[in-house]
């Protein structure tokens, strides 16, 4: 007999607001995917235009569009993709489902963090539309200038706010229901990596955000009222937003990044045929990561004017943070060691994500030894690095997860030939992309700036074409899984073989996740003999 | 039934425990600006403000906010936002200190 | 081991609501955190500036509304005791004396505001500008930590009122109180936030 899909429910509401009003964590998961897909394809567009105004010597852009296009493709990918990113669509999805629970502790919250979102995005997008320039102050808002432009920055800076009460609420609604609905048996120590990262990553939305909440009002207040906290003519400190904003900024990159690593910690076992190595290790090292993250922000300021006692505390504490990420590495190749391996799509981007995200953590390495920073601080070597591990780490693994639930979402299997044909100009192009960046940063090449010297010419010109490659594989990956969605052969309720709870139930789930609670008597088993 | 005496007992407790502890506040508040008026000891004002603060904070805490009745989660969750907050400060002040 | 909560129709997971508030408390706690860490940098820097700055505060309404809010936080525990035992009107007369004194104190901030802003002593006027710069910094951050938290009174006077609907209404009863009891931890929230503001801007000798 068929089984109702949670596709299939009929509530009181009918045809969009069905989705709209829906407290199912599945159907707000959804939504919230579609959303992040888009806006990360115009995040994407963005980027392809501002590489061509700088295939070569002369302008596309002018220095003001310039200053615009970079801004609006940082504030798009960042708080519009990357920072909700995981948590939302596959943390809201699969959540509950790993812990054996029928939904999160506050759906009606959790339809309200969507509603948030939406109203937050619509705001920002307005500040690009309306009367006054689209924000052209960076991603990072610095005052003075923030407080100075005519740029509609208060806007901009308000829908960021509202963004981040959705981020607030979603890391408190997740902590909440991973402490009180475990269903029976699910220990702490017996729930999935990408469970526990989600954990962590929950704290620190919950003690980081406010932060940044704070210091957005404080760019209102002086631009309204005058207040001028960090206007050094009215006793105010500039490296004092600096702080506030990475106080947050900071821990916000391991929002992006914990979830991403809790995705890789569920494939490889999948497909390595092996049980995760070091389990315990690999839990610890989340909970020390979102820690230690939490105490590092200073190493965005090391030029800012910050004391050396600062920057030598920063420096050292950035060092620490590194360990806990090796220790994840370390494991998940061990866990590759002697396994069987199936090279299916999301292990690719698996793999992936392990070999660019260590490219661009040992890159932060180097960046954050106080000596080299003064050389490559504001050069092109940031820009590779924070890509490197904001996309070639969250964003592959973004992809991997899309792969690897995509049977269990939507009910149908995608095409491996071109999933794997997409990773593949992505994979190149994306290196080819930003690997120059390394050489040009090196080189001396200075971010943010709309016309580059010629000396830097040719590595600009490969870096673009770099750009239309990846553009390319990210157009076949979700042309593959589109075309997948309607003419995909029907999925099984276990494709890979995975040892969680949502491998259990039909694909697509039904409603209720589950027709009777499960209860737990293991660990994230392994696949027989080791 | 004895059970509605009893539970009258339990309540008049906590009646007379709230007193206790708006009276002890209002006590607090008293110290803290004679305190402040007396400015003998000026140099320790910011610390001797704060710490009656921090008293007067923590009988909101432990007794209207019932955080004595609570389990160690809720108490290790106040103990993690509390230090996250101090170590924030702590760092800002190793820049702000030592410039 | 934890109570494990299943979620079905009509049973509601008490600790995990109350858990829930106390999370959001720590959202609050770093919001306001940002304002003192502001505060704490300017006051080391300006400490004489700022010292003379705090004479122009009224330590009476002060101090006045700090009992009012030391109060109120009272009014509200003794409330929340008062429907665990069943007894609604004592619960929701409480209730309205919280509410009242949350009137009153935001009344007697914007006399005091009101005094202030007549002198020329608002954010971005020639007067605070032509006062110096620790003095500038002093009054905007007063304004700023003052308002934003006189705006979480506020809103916390709103939702204390919706309670006292509820209790009247029966729907916060003896059995089921988590609401009042989590509108509770918000106002002693307020109530501690208050308890460092005012030591900090009215009593710096």
């Amino acid at each position: 007999m068929e089984e109702l899909s949670f596709y299939d429910e009929k509530g009181k509401y009918s045809g969009i607001l069905a989705w709209l009003m829906s407290t199912d964590h599945k159907r707000i998961g959804l939504q919230y995917l579609l959303a992040l897909i888009c806006f990360f394809s115009t995040g994407v567009a963005l980027g392809v235009l501002i590489r061509l105004s700088l295939i070569a010597p002369g302008s596309i852009l002018n220095a003001q569009q310039y200053n615009e296009v970079f801004t609006v493709h940082g504030i798009v990918q960042i708080f519009l993709f990357i920072i909700p990113g995981i948590p939302v669509a596959f943390g809201n999805f699969f959540l509950p489902i790993m812990i054996g629970a029928r939904d999160v502790a506050f759906p009606r919250l959790n339809r309200f963090t969507w509603w948030l979102y939406l109203t937050g995005a619509a705001i920002v997008l307005l500040s690009l539309f309306i009367k006054g320039a689209p924000p052209d102050t960076g991603w990072t808002f610095y005052a003075p200038y923030s407080i100075q432009t005519k740029a509609n920055v208060s806007l901009a800076v308000f829908g960021v706010f509202v963004l981040g009460f959705s981020s607030i609420f979603t890391g408190l609604n997740f902590v909440t229901t991973i402490h009180r609905m475990r269903a029976p048996g699910m220990k702490w120590f017996r729930m999935p990596p990408f469970v526990w990262t989600l954990y962590a990553t929950g704290w620190v939305q919950i003690l980081a955000t406010p932060v940044l909440a704070i210091t957005l009002v404080f760019i209102i207040l002086g631009r309204f009222f005058g207040v001028g906290f960090f206007d050094p003519s009215r006793g105010g400190d500039p490296i004092l937003y600096e702080h506030l904003f990475w106080t947050y900024s900071h821990p916000a990159v391991y929002i992006m990044v914990l979830p991403a690593m809790g995705i890789i910690s569920e494939i490889i076992p999948v497909f390595a045929r092996r049980k995760l190595f070091g389990y315990h290790a690999i839990v610890l090292s989340a909970l020390g990561i979102a820690t230690v993250g939490y105490l590092v922000w200073g190493h965005h300021m090391f030029t800012s004017g910050m004391s050396d006692t600062a920057r030598i505390i920063f420096s050292f504490i950035t060092f620490l943070v590194a360990v806990p990420s090796g220790v994840k590495v370390f494991n998940w190749v061990a866990t590759l060691y002697k396994g069987s391996i199936e090279l299916h799509a999301p292990l690719l981007f698996a793999l992936s994500f392990v070999f660019l995200f260590s490219i661009g953590g040992l890159t932060g390495l180097i960046i954050g030894s106080l000596a080299p920073n003064l050389h490559v601080h504001g050069t092109y070597f940031i820009v590779a690095h924070f890509h490197y591990v904001m996309f070639g780490g969250a964003g592959f693994s973004f992809f991997a997860g899309l792969h690897y639930w995509f049977p269990k979402m939507f009910g149908k299997m995608y095409s491996e030939k071109y999933a794997k044909a997409g990773w593949l100009l992505l994979f190149v192009g994306f290196n080819i992309l930003y690997f120059s960046m390394f050489i040009l940063g090196y080189q001396g090449m200075p971010r943010r700036y709309f016309d580059p010297p010629p000396q830097y010419h040719g590595w600009e010109f490969i870096s673009t074409i770099g750009s239309w490659l990846l553009a390319a594989g990210i157009i076949i990956i979700f042309g593959n899984l589109i075309r997948s969605l309607f003419r995909g052969e029907k999925a099984p309720a276990d494709p890979w073989g995975g040892k969680s709870l949502e491998w259990t139930i039909s694909s697509p789930p039904p409603p209720e996740n589950f027709i009777e609670t499960p209860v737990i008597t293991t660990g994230p088993s392994g696949y027989g003999k080791t | 039934m004895d059970r509605g005496n009893v539970e009258t007992q339990i309540h008049a407790a906590t009646y007379r425990t709230y007193v206790y502890v708006w009276i002890a506040l209002l006590v607090f508040l008293g110290i803290t600006i004679a305190v402040a008026k007396l400015s003998l000891l000026a140099q320790y004002s910011v610390i001797g403000s704060l710490l009656i603060a921090s008293l007067k904070a923590g009988l909101v805490l432990v007794f209207f906010m019932h955080l004595k009745n609570e389990g160690w989660i809720v108490k290790g969750m106040l103990a993690l936002a509390v230090g996250a907050l101090t170590f924030i400060i702590v760092l800002t002040f190793s820049d702000v200190w030592f410039r | 081991m934890e109570k494990i909560s299943s979620a079905t129709e009509g049973s509601i997971d008490y600790t995990g609501k109350k858990i829930g508030m106390w999370l959001f408390l720590y959202t609050e706690l770093l919001f306001f955190g940002g304002m003192f860490l502001l505060y704490s940098v300017y006051r080391s820097r300006y400490s004489a500036e700022f010292h003379a700055s705090a004479m122009e505060e009224n330590i009476i309404l002060g101090s006045t509304n700090t009992v009012i809010l030391l109060t109120s936080s009272f009014f509200i525990a003794l409330s929340i005791a008062a429907i665990k035992a069943g007894r609604r009107r004592l619960s929701t007369g409480l209730q309205l004396a919280t509410i009242i004194c949350g009137i009153t104190f935001l009344v007697i901030k914007y006399f005091e505001w009101a005094a202030k802003i007549v002198k020329g002593i608002y954010p971005d006027s020639s007067v605070l500008l032509g006062m110096g710069q620790g003095e500038t910094l002093f009054f905007g951050l007063y304004y700023v930590m003052t308002g934003i938290h006189g705006i979480h009174v506020l809103i916390g006077v709103i939702i204390i009122s919706i309670m006292l609907s509820l209790t009247q209404r029966g729907i916060i009863n003896r059995e089921n109180f988590v609401k009042l009891e989590n509108t509770g931890l918000y106002w002693h929230f307020v109530d501690i936030v208050w308890i460092y503001l005012f030591p900090l801007f009215y009593l710096i000798t």
